[in-house]
């Protein structure tokens, strides 16, 4: 399968990306890992007509804690997240993401980035950073944006609010406080496939044990990544127990919004997002406690 | 359309040509450069029979057009066997009966080979989920597992590195 016809523009800097943006308007789309773009091209789901190469752009690639956050450079690959000593101490939570990311060999080359930027439901990092209330930066002509992750994602599927001449740059978790924890947790039929469902969980409890902090999000489960609201509020102020926990996994299935296919019937997914919240949140409650 | 003119390195070897900007790197090492070791399998990203490694990285050559590959180093399949003595890897397939068909092998040794490069001396489980990116229908794996701890032992024996110097990074 061959992709229909374009151009391709290599940028060197994020302003040279802007500026090739600027020129090219929608018609443009920017080439990070291309491991999603590359296949929807083929398939001609995609037709870009200008290809904007951002891959030699080396300080978009970056994995740095400072003040309070970890930052991660757009241009980031899954296997530099699998690998780094930073995230494999501190944020098992990207750490439980980035490797169910497709498969090792994709990972070498797809990006964090772009995980985020393409805003596909079915990707896993949407979920885990609407858990933990990331920030995603974006550049465009007029300077930096700050947009919290919530409002990045619209109503429609593939769609962000980044604006046609904005390029994503950054993304920004808050670095773990005391007693916080966080877990990814996936159900896929095979390596490499998307999710039948997956479910993120972050929370962060007070001294005394109780919640202080709830997010969960939801992977492959609707038309855009979920946050499963009403789940978070309810954990607030709980001490996370049993109860609680099964509690919250059935707010969650009740947020999905899962549709019938090859991946299985809606009642499965709806089922499996409650095993699998129960599942996130003994594990990030675990983390939080410092138990595992 | 734009077509540009690339020059890769591929086995130690520079190329040049002029590429459309849709050709995918696969089609121009098979089909420009007659490098022919190198596979299409699923052609979507799935299933690794194109896998080579670019710069160092295990890559799917059908998920990256050929003008990225600018400037950058290459090995195929090729490259594997040096002065006509088998690479450890290819003697290990052959010893321990790592291919039935053979249509994944080129990918699998080449993911492994970037494997064994950054990790010397994988675990069973390690093997795994390192070529796990890489679709075998015939063997169920275990042969090629063991193919790859031949590969391991032999390579940390003879204090040789998996990929080549000039390939490797």
């Amino acid at each position: 399968m061959i992709p229909g016809s374009f151009d391709y523009v290599v940028a060197n800097s994020v302003s040279d990306a802007v500026s090739l943006l600027q020129q090219h308007g929608d018609e443009a789309k920017i080439l990070a890992g291309g491991q999603s773009l590359i296949p929807l091209m083929r398939f001609r789901l995609a037709s870009p007509s200008v290809l904007i190469d951002i891959n030699r752009i080396a300080d978009l690639a970056y994995i740095r804690e400072t003040n309070g956050t970890l930052c991660i450079g757009a241009l980031t690959r899954e296997a530099e997240l699998d690998h780094s000593p930073l995230i494999r101490t501190r944020y098992p939570i990207l750490l439980d993401t980035s490797s169910m990311v497709a498969d090792p060999v994709v990972r070498n080359w797809a990006t964090v980035g772009g995980n985020i930027a393409h805003a596909d439901p079915a990707n896993d990092h949407p979920a885990t950073m609407l858990a933990l209330d990331a920030l995603v930066v974006a550049v465009g002509p007029d300077g930096e944006r700050i947009i919290p992750i919530e409002a990045f994602f619209t109503d429609s599927t593939f769609e962000t609010t980044l604006r046609p001449d904005e390029i994503l740059t950054e993304i920004r978790v808050p670095a773990p406080k005391e007693r916080s924890g966080g877990a990814y947790v996936k159900l896929e039929r095979k390596v490499g496939d998307y999710a039948i469902a997956g479910v993120a969980a972050y929370v962060i409890l007070d001294g005394d044990g109780h919640v202080n902090y709830a997010g969960i999000g939801l992977t492959n489960v609707g038309p855009v990544p979920v946050k499963a609201r009403d789940a978070e509020h309810y954990l607030l102020g709980t001490s996370l127990d049993e109860a609680n926990i099964h509690q919250a996994a059935d707010l969650a299935a009740a947020a999905a919004q899962p549709t019938s296919d090859i991946r299985g019937p809606a009642e499965y997914k709806r089922a499996m997002v409650r095993t699998l919240a129960v599942r996130a949140l003994r594990r990030a409650s675990a983390r939080a406690r410092g138990e595992e | 359309m734009s077509t540009h003119h690339i020059r890769v390195t591929i086995n130690g070897t520079v190329y040049e040509g002029d590429v459309d900007s849709r050709t995918l790197l696969v089609h121009w090492i098979r089909d420009d450069l007659q490098l022919t070791g190198t596979h299409i399998g699923c052609d979507t990203t799935a299933c690794g029979a194109c896998t080579i490694i670019v710069d160092g990285k295990a890559t799917k050559s059908c998920t990256m057009f050929a003008v990225q590959a600018n400037g950058r180093k290459i090995m195929t399949v090729e490259g594997l066997e040096q002065g006509g003595k088998l690479h450890p890897l290819q003697e290990g397939f052959h010893e321990k009966h790592a291919l039935q068909c053979g249509y994944c092998t080129p990918g699998m040794m080449m993911t492994a080979a970037a494997l064994l490069q950054h990790n010397p001396n994988p675990t069973e489980h390690e093997i795994r989920v390192g070529i796990s990116g890489n679709l075998c229908r015939c063997t169920g794996y275990v042969n090629i597992v063991k193919a790859i701890q031949y590969a391991a032992e032999k390579l940390q024996a003879s204090e040789q590195v998996p990929v080549s110097a000039g390939e490797g990074s």
